[in-house]
């Protein structure tokens, strides 16, 4: 009945599986969940680990007030999932039934027993030493005297260590000698703490869900172990046996011969209550939540539809000033809004920023690998940088000598004034330092790249070098039929990776580019231009159909969405007529960042939007590096849809900065090969940021991180509150709390059986929208309906007609407001 | 010059009562208050000390204000001024400026961001009382306004289980350095049978003079300046509360545990160095003590694998060179020091979370595996033990665990026998007889007057203790604290011509606000079902007002300069005789407990986890 390898494999499973710091991905928090369909699964969650997983009844109360969710969509909603006659009854329970909303879940129940019934806090004593261990095991370079530790495994490292020493980890020798005793495991450890078998699993989950975040730390590391740059060998099963080493130390140590196996005292109805399972009978407060939640998210989903069905598509063969390829990512929403109404004669087009390049780069002078495609993507290739000298700027504030008390001593009396000066400069004017996060470290601008493969065998840690003729023409051509960009290409073609910067923020990497892995693209875009440009690639592309005029250059480019500044690669490469063009369209662009950045500055408390916009961008740029700003930009707050289909479905229409948009031309795919790789990407990177965003939301405390200003950097692989707290993974309350919690919309724009036939062929991809973790609505482009998929097949929708303003100047709107802005028609 | 110098004393008593008046909604006024207190501070300082540089750098003292007089006895607010407070006025002017507009920005939106400059600007005040004190009284009325504040600061999320409890911890280390002050203090009132002001022990002549003749006395009451510095600067064996309290947002620890609080310490020991200067053994024992901090807390230092625990650690090796500096004279050398290290570890604390970015571009550029620290070449057997030892922080914590904590719940069981009814039944009869024989002292014999107020200060600590580890009853442990003082008051009573009038002052404080306390209580008990003291109820939740109402009372009965209680315990104290070390050792203990208990019963009523589960609450860990 104790099966140790399942146990381990379910517990796994339910930690949370962020990443060390440096690797940041935005992933659904619930993913454990995610074979259930949603509502069932937040049910499930907040019974068994006591997650909170609705907004609260008063905040949707206040929002049904304030007008963001809709009395008639609540009617409808009411009406489809009951009938029409149960309407009023259900609105009187959402609006005034007093439920209590406290959770009292499965989880701690056997742990507590502890402290009912011994007064033992058992995680006082154990929970400080134990991170305290693992930190200094598992830290990446803060502290100077690290952990002795060979390459074995954390166990044995700790047997190592206890082998030869005056000193002790464990108070009492009883605990010292079940660390060296022949054939002691798990099991035997658990036989004598916990007793009885049937409750090894409850122990073992309260356990380490106690301190869920290290465990998943370790769970993550022991899965992914080149996610540390200082390699460490651990395993949760090697902390799950050393805790329970510790924890018999302590009971030792403090209870002495006066306790018996904590099972044992168990009452029936808590046992009942450990072995209950979720029930799929819902309560009124689930169905109250549940009634709340849809009709907030269809509120807003309406308003978006209506807005969509008045737009017509036209056929527009004139030339082009230029066109651009930008990521799909929320945040370039409104850029291309500007960029295209700078210039009516552009077009911009949306596809994930790793622009369909896969590979690991190597910088220069550069110790490791960094992986720069969609993390679940294992590259074969690698891109070196070379050609450049690089010297790392140095900063004596983090330097260790500080903390000696020889050298400290003479710091202090010397750089100690300097500091003084350093503070008073980063307070009155800030600006970018050493230790700043800056899109533009990822690469230097002047280095070159080695793209193309020039000898099949040359080959480094079992990695191809650059590319070959094939795989770039593949790549080209794949990137270019997605997005339907076949003909008519202008004479540059950008392609503009993003990044991002910021001061003082050790969640740095969730700011960057979701689908290069949390890391800048500005390589992937040199990359593609590059392919794009090669000659021979242009040739084979022709024969594969795509002519791409000779005089038609793709040109590279990284834009900052903290900083709203765009920086160029490669720019001597564009022949003499490009080079004008290039010029007069950086003057465009300059435009158009301005003012992104005054539509980004509604939001920031400190920066008056009704300014030039060519003022707010400066002080735009002031608050990017400050050190006193935990907000340098909003990321992808506020995300709620993503739009697949072609731009003209939702050039008009003012989003607010809430779509990903990604290009598509169902014409050019009939048969939806393209649409399937679109989605395999779009659902888990789009719904993987919209579910973390979500949950980070309902619950900032249990899923999410918190406040970010109490953190406390360990080990350089995650935060903490204080010294002695448990990890914190998922968003600091500073990035999720003006993000409206709702599930992601996709719209796509096809044949509703193409689209069921494509998402079919994919069970991992298909799941996401069978159980409803994102809502998918198909756009008949012949038709102009609307299908909305639900269990399994896609059902005529037809949105409520809400009316739609359009608006000349959005200016105007984005100086007066600083909530979030319905959806306005654009003239 | 001495015209000024209250300025520095009103510009922040101003600046956070105003802070306390405006609403909490408008972020941009308390900020405004805030910048201005702090900028005007700073200014005025900046002209202050120039004036004073053009008159010579002497020192200046004023005595302010007389607060109490008797006979034997004045308590008088006393001012005073030289190269020390310049030192400390302009860094903890200048930095306070700078965390100030810091946090403007940084605080925004955050809930509790008027709590938070208020909190700053109450803590700014103290800090301004300390470095102007003129004598202990007064300095022990900023002493008491930093612990509050601190305490305050570290559990500003006050809705979590750890910030709450390292508060506590932190507070009781400070209870300990209270204590030592004030048993300094009342040492000194029999070695000068005055008020002692810090000038009068620049006179060489007159301390040598008094020390001739008590050398013991003098040795003791360094030894508790000691005590209390230490404790106040982290230095051992108290060392493990600096990293611990960096639970508040990143500034408030950057400058209160970075800089400014920890240093204080050292300031006790320059303002008190001519007192001891030519006590050998007083600088053997600080140099000794020095030493060993350095060595100790570099090694944890150097196994801290969190950014914040090793700038904590470092920064208290430094104080404890820095007391060596003292110690041996180099008073110049130290100022400066003080001065480096607070702006450095402050700027530290500041950008600690940049060191991900930083350090880990630096590895991938730069790591090298084979590299390995100095402690790599120690015998195996030496290094491994060293390491462990310091990853658990040679045992400090648990040091004081053992050490304190554990005698007094050991002793605190002994009292079990205890209860509402044979308190009612037994003390209380018990205690009016005592009040009727003080009246009447000529019914008892002579011999029962050396025994009597041992035997009743006894009973006051019985009472404190078992209000300390009282777990069910509340109001029981409330009234067990406001007994405890009565028990001390009839002590002292029995000791010396203790007058109605001064059992007046001291008195008269634990019944108003115990009184009030006591009816908060119940006021509470009536709203919410709070269980017992062995849990946290985190009611601040949805009762701020009362919550704020109650601490107050918690203030009060604790002997806060707010309450007369505050002199009556000074009084009190200069009614125990020199030699009468077993009475002074139980009164003050039971001022200690007293002020744990309480803080106790306010913190598992109003703060912590919050008991009624429906919005979002933090696991017990994080």
């Amino acid at each position: 009945m104790y099966n140790e390898h399942d146990i381990i494999h379910h517990l796994k499973h339910f930690l949370p599986a962020q990443a060390p710091l440096k690797d940041f991905i935005h992933h659904n928090t619930l993913h454990a969940f995610q074979d259930k369909s949603f509502h069932f699964a937040l049910k499930d969650a907040k019974e068994s680990l006591g997650y909170k997983t609705y907004l609260s009844l008063n905040e949707y109360r206040k929002r049904f007030r304030q007008g963001q969710i809709s009395e008639q969509i609540i009617d409808k909603i009411i009406a489809k999932k009951y009938s029409d006659k149960n309407i009023s009854y259900w609105k009187s329970k959402m609006f005034s039934s007093a439920v209590n909303e406290g959770v009292d879940p499965r989880l701690g129940i056997i742990r507590t027993k502890w402290t009912t019934e011994y007064n033992l806090e058992i995680d006082d004593f154990v929970h400080p030493l134990l991170f305290r261990i693992l930190c200094s095991y598992l830290d990446q370079g803060i502290s100077i005297w690290d952990f002795p530790t060979e390459k074995r495994s954390f166990i044995e490292n700790i047997k190592h260590l206890e082998s030869n020493t005056f000193a002790s980890f464990f108070k009492t020798k009883e605990a010292k000698n079940k660390l060296f005793e022949e054939g002691n495991s798990i099991e035997k450890m658990l036989q004598i703490i916990v007793g009885d078998e049937a409750y090894f699993e409850p122990y073992l989950i309260d356990q380490q869900f106690a301190h869920q975040g290290w465990s998943g730390m370790v769970s993550a590391i022991e899965d992914n172990p080149s996610t540390l740059l200082v390699a460490k060998k651990i395993s949760l099963k090697d902390i799950i046996f050393f805790e329970l080493l510790l924890e018999y130390d302590t009971i030792i140590d403090r209870l002495g011969k006066d306790w018996k196996p904590i099972a044992l005292s168990l009452e029936d109805s808590e046992k009942e209550a450990i072995n209950s399972k979720t029930s799929y009978e819902l309560s009124e407060l689930d169905e109250i939540l549940i009634l709340f939640q849809e009709s907030f998210e269809w509120s807003y989903y309406d308003t978006v539809l209506n807005a969509l069905s008045y737009q017509f598509i036209k056929e527009n063969n004139d030339e082009k000033s230029f066109q651009a390829l930008f990521c799909i990512d929320d945040r370039e929403c409104s850029i291309r809004r500007w960029i295209e109404n700078t210039d009516s004669s552009c077009e911009t087009y949306g596809t994930p920023g790793f622009f369909g390049v896969e590979f690991y780069f190597k910088p220069q002078g550069g110790k490791f690998l960094t992986k720069v495609c969609p993390a679940p993507i294992t590259p074969k290739h690698v891109i070196q940088e070379i050609g450049v000298r690089k010297k790392q700027e140095k900063d004596i504030h983090f330097s260790k000598h500080s903390h000696s008390f020889i050298f400290g001593w003479f710091i202090t009396q010397s750089i100690g004034f300097w500091s003084a000066f350093k503070l008073f400069i980063n307070i009155f004017k800030p600006q970018m330092n050493p230790a700043t996060a800056s899109s533009l470290k990822h690469m230097d601008k002047l280095s070159k790249l080695t793209i193309e493969n020039k000898n099949e065998s040359k080959i480094e840690n079992g990695l191809q070098i650059g590319f070959t003729i094939d795989e770039m023409t593949l790549r080209t051509e794949n990137v270019l039929r997605s997005i339907g960009l076949t003909s008519n290409f202008a004479p540059i073609v950008y392609v503009i990776g993003h990044g991002a910067s910021s001061n003082n923020n050790p969640h740095y990497a969730a700011y960057d580019c979701g689908a290069c892995s949390g890391r800048a693209g500005s390589v992937n875009a040199r990359a593609l231009s590059f392919m794009a440009n090669h000659p021979k690639v242009r040739q084979r592309l022709a024969e594969k159909g795509i002519k791409i005029s000779e005089n038609t250059q793709f040109l590279g480019a990284i834009r900052d969405t903290t900083r709203d500044e765009i920086v160029f690669f490669d720019e001597n490469l564009l022949s003499i007529e490009n080079k004008i063009r290039h010029v007069e369209n950086c003057k465009k662009f300059k435009t158009a960042l301005d003012l992104n950045a005054k539509e980004r500055s509604r939001r920031f408390e400190s920066i008056k939007t009704q300014k030039n916009a060519a003022k707010i961008h400066e002080k735009i740029m002031i608050r990017s590096v400050s050190l006193f700003e935990p907000r340098p930009e909003l990321n992808h707050a506020t995300n709620a849809l993503c739009i697949v289909g072609r731009r003209d479905l939702s050039k008009k229409v003012f989003l607010d900065r809430r779509a990903f948009l990604n290009s598509y031309d169902y014409i050019q795919d009939p048969e939806g090969k393209y649409l399937l790789g679109i989605l395999n990407a779009a659902a888990p990177v789009c719904g993987g940021i919209n579910l973390e965003y979500y949950f980070s939301r309902v619950d900032n405390q249990k899923l999410g991180a918190g406040s970010k200003l109490p953190h406390n950097v360990m080990g350089l692989i995650g935060v903490a509150n204080g010294i002695d707290g448990d990890l914190r993974p998922g968003l600091p309350s500073q990035m999720i709390e003006v993000h409206d919690p709702v599930r992601l919309l996709m719209i796509v724009e096809h044949f509703p059986e193409i689209v069921l036939k494509t998402i079919q062929s994919n069970p991992a991809t298909y799941e996401w929208f069978e159980n409803e973790w994102i809502h998918l609505i198909v756009f008949h482009p012949e038709e102009k309906q609307f299908y909305r998929f639900e269990k399994g097949e896609f059902i005529s929708y037809q949105p409520l007609p809400f009316e739609i303003k359009s608006i000349e100047n959005v200016e105007s709107i984005i100086e007066s407001q600083t909530e979030n802005i319905p959806v306005f028609q654009l003239n | 010059m001495n015209y000024f110098m209250q300025l520095f004393i009103l510009i922040p008593l101003l600046g956070f009562v105003l802070s306390l008046l405006i609403k909490e909604k408008r972020e941009q006024f308390l900020s405004y208050t805030a910048t201005a207190t702090v900028g005007i501070q700073l200014f005025t300082a900046i002209v202050y000390i120039a004036l004073w540089a053009f008159h010579g750098f002497g020192s200046y003292n004023i005595k302010d204000l007389s607060i109490y007089q008797n006979e034997e006895y004045q308590f008088f607010i006393d001012f005073y001024f030289d190269k020390t407070t310049a030192v400390y006025l302009l860094v903890g002017a200048f930095l306070s400026f700078m965390v100030v507009i810091y946090s403007r920005y940084y605080l925004h939106r955050e809930p509790g961001y008027k709590r938070f400059f208020n909190t700053i600007l109450f803590f700014f005040l103290g800090y301004n009382l300390t470095i102007f004190a003129g004598n202990f009284e007064t300095l022990f009325i900023g002493w008491e306004i930093l612990g509050i504040s601190s305490f305050l600061l570290i559990a500003f999320y006050r809705e979590r289980f750890l910030p709450v409890k390292n508060a506590m911890k932190v507070f009781s280390i400070y209870r300990i350095g209270d204590i030592g002050l004030l048993l300094a203090m009342w040492m000194s009132h029999h070695l000068w049978h005055e008020n002692i002001t810090f000038q009068k022990l620049h006179d060489a002549h007159l301390v040598h003079e008094h020390l001739m003749e008590h050398s013991l006395i003098g040795v003791f009451i360094s030894l508790m300046i000691l005590v209390s510095a230490s404790a106040k600067s982290a230095q051992l064996p108290f060392s493990f509360w600096l990293p611990r309290a960096m639970e508040g947002p990143t500034p408030s620890s950057a400058i209160f545990y970075g800089s400014l609080s920890v240093h204080v310490g050292a300031f006790l020991l320059m303002r008190t160095h001519p007192f001891w200067e030519n006590q050998l053994l007083v600088k053997i024992i600080i140099v000794f003590f020095g030493l060993m901090t350095m060595v100790v807390t570099t090694a944890i230092a150097r196994v801290q694998s969190s950014v914040k625990s090793q700038i904590a650690y470092s920064s208290i090796s430094q104080i404890g060179i820095i007391f060596i500096e003292i110690a041996l004279g180099f008073e110049n050398l130290a100022l400066v020091h003080i001065a480096g290290n607070a702006f450095l570890r402050t700027y530290q604390l500041l950008v600690s979370p940049s060191i991900v970015s930083y350090l880990i571009r630096e590895q991938f550029y730069n790591y090298s595996p084979h590299l390995k620290s100095i402690e790599y070449k120690f015998p195996q057997k030496i290094q491994h033990g060293l390491y462990i030892l310091s990853i658990k922080e040679w045992n400090l914590d648990s040091f004081m665990y053992e050490a304190l904590w554990n005698p007094i719940k050991k002793f605190a069981r002994s009292v079990r026998f205890l209860n509402a009814k044979n308190i009612l039944w037994f003390f209380i009869p018990t205690y009016i007889l005592s009040a009727y024989l003080l009246y009447h002292k000529d019914l008892l014999p002579k011999q029962a007057f050396a025994y009597l107020p041992i035997f009743y200060a006894f009973i006051g600590l019985l009472m404190v203790l078992k209000s300390f580890s009282e777990r069910r009853d509340i109001l029981f442990t409330w009234i067990l604290i406001i007994m405890s003082h009565f028990w001390i008051a009839i002590a002292i009573g029995f000791n010396a011509n203790f007058d109605l009038k001064e059992v007046y002052i001291y008195l008269s404080g634990i019944l108003f606000f115990g009184g009030l306390g006591f009816w908060v209580l119940k006021l509470m008990q009536r709203k919410e079902e709070i269980k017992d003291l062995t849990i946290f109820h985190g009611h601040v939740y949805e009762h701020p007002r009362v919550a704020q109402l109650f601490f107050l009372c918690c203030l009060g009965l604790t002997g806060f300069p707010i309450s007369p209680t505050f002199v009556g315990e000074d009084l009190l104290f200069s009614h125990i005789e020199a030699h009468q070390v077993l009475l002074v050792f139980i009164v003050s203990f039971t001022f200690i407990i007293d002020g744990l208990s309480i803080i106790r019963i306010y913190a598992r009523i109003f703060m912590g986890t919050h008991v009624k589960k429906y919005h979002e609450i933090a696991f017990k860990s994080s």
